[in-house]
């Protein structure tokens, strides 16, 4: 596939396109990702300039507004555009913060565990026979848990709090990370590159993280791609249970929690959270579709 | 066959005891000392305190705990909740038939509309069915499960009042439950309305729980179909001028369907993990309500136990899952 585009575009133009334009030019096809693409990039943006776009601060309590609905709503105005929290607090605001948890949880949880996850699995890939069955063994107990059982079971022994929540998602995601990259380095350790760097003197952490390790990233970050939303969803989850982002935190899933009782009374609450958590996982894992199309050809759309 | 069996069970042995290690290690991995944390805020007495360390073996070495521990949960033993005083054990079974029978309901639905979403989605590809049906699958695979309760319950509880909100059936109804299923114990009290009752409980939770297994099973129905569809048999079919209905569901659904079960199999830990967080919003008294109240209530014992419980049913689905694929599919057994 890579070998055909580029001898394509050998004979059509002078200079074969970067790794960077084939991977641009084959992500670009799959409008779907695009699309995600655009959205994360607004919600980013969001996240980023939170504290320019929303007109309060996201805990400031407004008394006589207690939640009042939408602006087109009957009750509404548009000193609050989408209304207030059982507190007085106002939903925009709130929301456009939220933005910022979510990211941050995002790049946290997808640092970590695909960090450790990379490094444990090219030393598995590596590893002596007994080294890589000790590891994935660890790793296969790691996923006989229900992944949020678990991340529930380490946030009570660590304590509810948003760091960590974030690092028992970590810990939960970091064995799919070792699997594919353990797999990966296996299916490359064998190639004539290899020996021929092993040959020319490199010495073997070079070899795994230089030479080996840039060869696998595809399908490495088509897993961050959808570890990224994964971990959205189980922090907004466990901020739900009372377990992650503590109120009055506007993460999310805790904004869920706390609006919990009135949802017969003011749907606003309810719903504008929620479709903020699904149009932001829905994207990444739109983007991680187009990712994968692009970067890896063999992994069929599933 | 049989070496394959037993490689399998090889590798599924240290996990299963990883497990338990795990399960051992969460009590003592809870900061602070764990008597006064299992006897919860009330405190208790220094007298009281050694006997319960005495009791529960704080005293020994921990190589001994393990093994004392190991020894229990061979003889069914999994500790006793603080909380009820009944053992975590019979709790768990108590309580089980209910997150059996969700997510039995779930699966089915799943598989009964997932499988047809994907046969369309790969028959018609590239089309208008396939784009709409990939697209809503996708949205349900994006699906924070959680608020997908809360706007079912706002639309069809408080808005138009079909379902009820919670519990597995009304309070007016009261029977022996032999079997634990609602659905087939409420028959068999032949109580009037008592079997609608149930059925109307079960109608939301099952919704949200099998929303994700649904939106996996279809994307994956469908790459399995179109893999199967470009295959040489299948164009042989077609050519001898065979139905479209016959090609598509007969020759190709069956040999599409290998990877399709291997994903039902697996999404048991899916459904388990759906069943906390369904469970708590409709108040549904299965396993997942369970360890969540357990853990708010800090009864760890029962943490501990329900921990090892249902890690120990996703390995045993998981392990059945992989044998069968190995009966299935000859290729694995090398492997």
């Amino acid at each position: 596939m890579a070998d055909a585009s580029s001898q394509i575009a050998r004979t059509v133009a002078t200079a074969p396109p970067g790794p960077f334009r084939e991977f641009w030019s084959s992500f670009k096809e799959n409008r779907g990702a695009v699309i995600g693409l655009v959205i994360f990039a607004s919600f980013l943006l969001i996240a980023i300039a939170a504290p320019l776009l929303a007109p309060y601060t996201p805990n400031a309590q407004f008394r006589d507004h207690l939640l009042q609905p939408p602006v087109w709503e009957a009750g509404g105005s548009w000193q609050f555009p989408l209304g207030t929290d059982p507190l007085g607090r106002d939903m925009l605001s709130r929301l456009l913060y939220g933005a910022r948890f979510s990211f941050l949880i995002g790049l946290v949880v997808v640092g970590i565990a695909s960090f450790f996850g990379v490094v444990i699995g090219v030393l598995a890939g590596f590893a002596p026979r007994w080294g890589d069955t000790l590891i994935m063994r660890v790793m296969d107990i790691v996923l006989s848990f229900p992944s949020l059982l678990l991340a529930l079971v380490l946030v009570a022994i660590l304590g509810p709090s948003l760091i960590n929540a974030m690092i028992a998602i970590s810990i939960v995601l970091q064995p799919h990370f070792v699997r594919l990259t353990r797999a990966a380095v296996l299916s490359e350790r064998g190639r004539d590159y290899v020996t021929a760097a092993r040959v020319a003197g490199a010495g073997p952490i070079r070899i795994m993280f230089r030479t080996v390790l840039p060869n696998c990233l595809g399908p490495i970050i088509v897993q961050a791609a959808l570890s990224f939303s994964t971990a959205v969803l189980d922090a907004a989850a466990l901020g739900f249970l009372g377990m992650g982002a503590q109120p009055p935190t506007p993460e999310w899933g805790t904004m869920l929690a706390e609006a919990r009782e009135f949802i017969l009374r003011a749907w606003w609450v309810v719903t504008f959270p929620g479709l903020c958590i699904l149009v932001t996982v829905l994207a990444i894992n739109l983007m991680g579709d187009g990712l994968r199309d692009a970067l890896d050809p063999k992994l069929k759309r599933s | 066959m049989l070496s394959f069996l037993f490689r399998r069970l090889l590798t599924f042995l240290p996990t299963f005891f990883g497990v338990t290690v795990v399960s051992f290690a969460f009590i003592r991995l809870i900061p602070g000392d764990p008597i006064l944390l299992l006897a919860g805020e009330r405190g208790v007495s220094p007298e009281r305190y050694k006997e319960l360390s005495e009791q529960m073996g704080f005293d020994r070495p921990l190589w001994a705990q393990y093994l004392e521990y190991l020894g229990g949960l061979f003889q069914g033993d999994l500790g006793t909740s603080f909380v009820t005083k009944k053992p975590v054990v019979t709790e768990f079974f108590a309580l089980f038939p209910a997150t059996l029978e969700l997510s039995i309901c779930a699966i089915l639905l799943a598989v009964a509309l997932g499988i047809p979403a994907g046969v369309i989605a790969a028959v018609n590809r590239g089309k208008f069915f396939d784009q709409a049906l990939m697209t809503t699958a996708l949205i349900g695979y994006s699906m924070p499960i959680f608020w997908w309760a809360l706007l079912l319950i706002i639309v069809f509880s408080s808005g138009l009042g079909w379902t009820p909100v919670s519990g597995r059936i009304s309070l007016m109804y009261f029977f022996d439950t032999p079997t634990g299923f609602m659905l087939i114990d409420s028959l068999l009290s032949g109580q009037k309305g008592a079997f609608l009752s149930a059925v109307r409980h079960l109608i939301l939770p099952t919704i949200v729980l099998a929303t994700i297994p649904l939106a996996v099973i279809a994307r994956q129905t469908r790459s399995a179909m179109l893999e199967v569809l470009g295959e040489d048999y299948v164009r042989t079919a077609r050519a001898k001028g065979l139905a479209p209905l016959r090609v598509n569901g007969l020759h190709a659904l069956r040999n599409a369907m290998i990877p399709v079960v291997t994903v039902i199999g697996l999404s048991v830990g899916t459904l388990l993990a759906g069943a906390i967080l369904t469970e708590t919003i409709f108040s549904w008294p299965g396993i997942g309500k369970w360890m969540v109240d357990s853990i708010f209530r800090r009864d760890y014992q029962v943490v501990q136990g329900g921990l090892l419980l249902i890690a120990t049913i996703v390995m045993i689905v998981n392990l059945s899952v992989d044998v069968l694929y190995g009966f299935i599919n000859p290729k694995i057994r090398k492997g």
